[in-house]
């Protein structure tokens, strides 16, 4: 019932040190979250001396130089090194952010802590396991719902709908948000989180949808939806600078407007 | 065992209970009933704090004084039930644990609510020890 130890392979012991190259000018430090489920040894910290210098600006760039000059084993998500896909999430310097889009000058102190999102299931390495955030996001059904018959060209929309959008649709699904939640990880699979209740709240006011009602219906839960105390680090994380917390304020109105 | 549930079969659960908003109002309605509650409770106790043990006694006969005593418990522990409700959802994992969590809650606040509430009105209509 009340668990007192740490579960199997949450003790993360001391790694390898990996030293900066002799003629390095500028050396930062990382301390990166290391494990390997299948090797069944517990993580462990490994420390790279990465001369800066030689690499881009960004803490991606080191992760890349990493992984190409001193540690080719290193694992970790990427794509398009541009804020756009939000692959490269993870936990740098103790908050959730995309490496790609966060520079190692950024971070304070010599040494820069990386770990991947907080408590997801580690795939390997810097990799989480994202199935159960992809599931709540599809459980949401987010595309349009219509009862009308197609139209013969679009479903028209005027531009001041299309406005009420804008901070919702930029979303690129990159989970920050919602492993930065607390409530998140106490309740993790019922608990929709920030990032699908956002996309919950898109779909509530886009003008040309026709299923508000069901939608409601659907998030109408003391789980679903209301596990979310405003606790705001998903706001605080978003590196797309969105504002999820907002959202779900803004679905608990809607909720209230329909029997209020 | 291997869970071969699919993700969004986890992600679905048993699906939305369908309430919550009541809930929700519930707790901002007695939030904001207890702002002026409080307050007077707060003004009331400075004031009779220099009285003696007859003079409580008068005060709480006063049918106005019994009555707002009796909302500001009785407001006072359903938002204190709708509360510690949230917090026992967020940190008690099994579902049974949470059952029984929830039910002591309750059983808890409405005891200790009519037993203050009573007090309040054996004191209006007996006055006290006397």
């Amino acid at each position: 019932m009340v668990q007192l130890t740490l579960p199997k392979n949450s003790k993360i012991g001391k790694g390898r040190h990996f030293l900066a190259p002799q003629d390095a000018k500028t050396v930062k430090t990382f301390r990166i979250y290391r494990y390997d489920p299948e090797s069944g040894l517990n993580p462990r910290w490994d420390t790279y001396d990465v001369a800066v210098d030689q690499c881009g600006p960004m803490v991606l760039d080191a992760l890349i130089h990493i992984k190409n000059t001193m540690d080719p084993t290193l694992a970790f998500r990427r794509s398009c090194r541009e804020g756009v896909c939000g692959s490269c999430a993870m936990n740098i310097g103790g908050r959730n952010t995309l490496a790609c889009t966060h520079g190692w000058e950024e971070i304070p102190g010599k040494e820069c802590q990386i770990s991947p999102l907080p408590n997801q299931p580690v795939v390997k390495d810097l990799i989480p396991d994202l199935t159960i955030f992809y599931a709540q996001y599809a459980s949401i059904e987010p595309w349009l719902h219509t009862e009308t018959p197609e139209p013969q060209k679009e479903w028209r929309q005027s531009p001041e709908d299309r406005e009420k959008l804008d901070g919702l649709y930029e979303c690129i699904l990159c989970a920050c948000c919602s492993t930065s939640c607390p409530s998140y990880w106490w309740n993790g699979e019922k608990y929709l989180g920030p990032a699908a209740l956002l996309h919950a709240y898109r779909w509530l006011i886009d003008s040309r949808d026709e299923a508000k009602g069901e939608r409601l219906d659907d998030l109408e839960d003391p789980f679903k939806l209301y596990r979310c105390h405003t606790i705001m680090n998903c706001a605080q994380v978003c590196p797309k600078g969105l504002n999820p917390a907002k959202a779900i304020a803004e679905i608990k109105k809607m909720m209230v407007e329909r029997v209020a | 065992m291997t869970d071969f549930r699919t993700p969004r079969s986890r992600a679905q659960g048993l699906g939305s209970a369908k309430h919550g908003v009541g809930h929700f109002i519930a707790q901002r309605a007695t939030a904001v009933a207890l702002v002026p509650l409080v307050l007077w409770a707060v003004f009331s106790a400075l004031k009779l704090a220099a009285s003696d043990y007859q003079g409580a006694v008068l005060w709480t006969q006063q049918p106005l004084n019994a009555v707002l005593l009796v909302l500001l418990l009785a407001v006072g522990f359903y938002h204190m039930r709708l509360g510690m409700q949230v917090i026992v959802e967020d940190y008690v994992e099994t579902h049974l644990n949470r059952l029984a969590v929830l039910l002591l809650n309750t059983f808890v606040c409405a005891g200790v609510g009519v037993l203050a509430i009573f007090s309040i009105l054996k004191v209006a209509f007996s006055g006290g020890a006397y």
